[in-house]
């Protein structure tokens, strides 16, 4: 069986956001004036066989992330199984 | 002295550094495919500019993980010089040789035009005898804005490792101005954003890049 694993990569706090800024100055301009901040990240599916154990499979999926998924200098994740 | 330059899918400067070691400096220099490994008798090796992997997932992120990047790790580790142009640069920062990360630049523009650096720190391979020169040639990035956390960039600039500053403040709101930095054990890793190889003969407007080139042919 095939399963889905969603895994969310998002900016450290701290780091600027210069697409996030440009789209929330957007959200303003079209009179969206509640929208304070806007932060931009990535969404990615990872489709894995279900073979392993969960704690085996958040297991590889944290080692897809640190290696490759996200740049943890900048990059925070969260994994969704 | 002898230079390997590699070429991943995607890189576009590698004939123009290829050209400026074995014509304009008139030294042996040789294509390394991303497939295959280092070759033996090299002396440095180039990491050239370019899209590599298409810029997928983040810039350099992929190249990381192709073969002759193991190779290139250790060749780096042994100490023997290793420079990383632009997309270069990314690469080497993504693989870890060097400290922090290239992000998007703070005006969300890629930016094509000549800077003017100021050579900094410690000597390095790439820079004998550059120290505290100014030196004109273009970058042309969307993804050349240095940043580190405030400890790492306190440490590079303690150990003399910031190499390269734009003058007159960063083009691409890069921290504390830096264009380009150095690491590994012996000072032989370099990386920096601008291009010197489109900077490397008069006739083509500037020659400022072929100092680099010469120190490290030297």
């Amino acid at each position: 069986m095939a399963k889905k694993a969603r895994v969310y990569v998002t900016l450290k706090r701290g780091v600027l956001d210069p697409q996030g800024s440009a789209v929330n100055r957007a959200l303003h301009a079209m009179g969206y004036g509640e929208v304070s901040d806007v932060r931009l990240g990535k969404y990615i599916e990872v489709t894995i066989d279900e073979k392993a154990p969960e704690a085996e499979e958040r297991r590889r999926l944290e080692e897809m992330c640190k290696k490759l998924l996200a740049n943890t200098v900048i990059e925070d994740f969260r994994i969704e199984l | 002295m002898k230079i390997g330059i590699v070429t991943f899918p995607g890189s576009n400067c590698d004939h123009d550094v290829y050209h400026v070691v074995k014509h304009a400096c008139g030294a042996p220099a040789e294509y390394v495919w991303h497939k295959d490994r280092l070759p033996a008798g090299l002396d440095a090796v180039i990491l050239p500019g370019g899209f590599s992997y298409g810029d997928y997932l983040r810039c350099g992120a992929l190249a990381r993980f192709s073969p002759v990047m193991e190779d290139v790790v250790e060749f780096a580790k042994q100490g023997r010089p290793v420079l990383g142009i632009c997309n270069g640069f990314q690469i080497l920062c993504e693989s870890g040789l060097l400290p922090g990360v290239l992000m998007r630049n703070a005006s969300l523009k890629f930016i094509c035009r000549d800077v003017t650096l100021r050579v900094e720190g410690g000597e390095t391979p790439l820079t004998r005898g550059l120290a505290g020169q100014t030196l004109t040639m273009p970058v042309a990035h969307a993804e050349g804005n240095y940043f580190a956390d405030a400890e790492t960039l306190d440490r590079l600039e303690g150990e003399g490792s910031v190499l390269f500053r734009y003058v007159g403040g960063a083009p691409n709101g890069a921290a504390r101005d830096i264009a380009g930095i150095c690491g590994g054990p012996r000072r032989n890793v370099v990386g920096l954003m601008p291009h010197p190889e489109r900077a490397a003969e008069a006739i083509l407007g500037r020659d400022d890049g072929r100092r680099l080139f010469e120190s490290l042919l030297s």
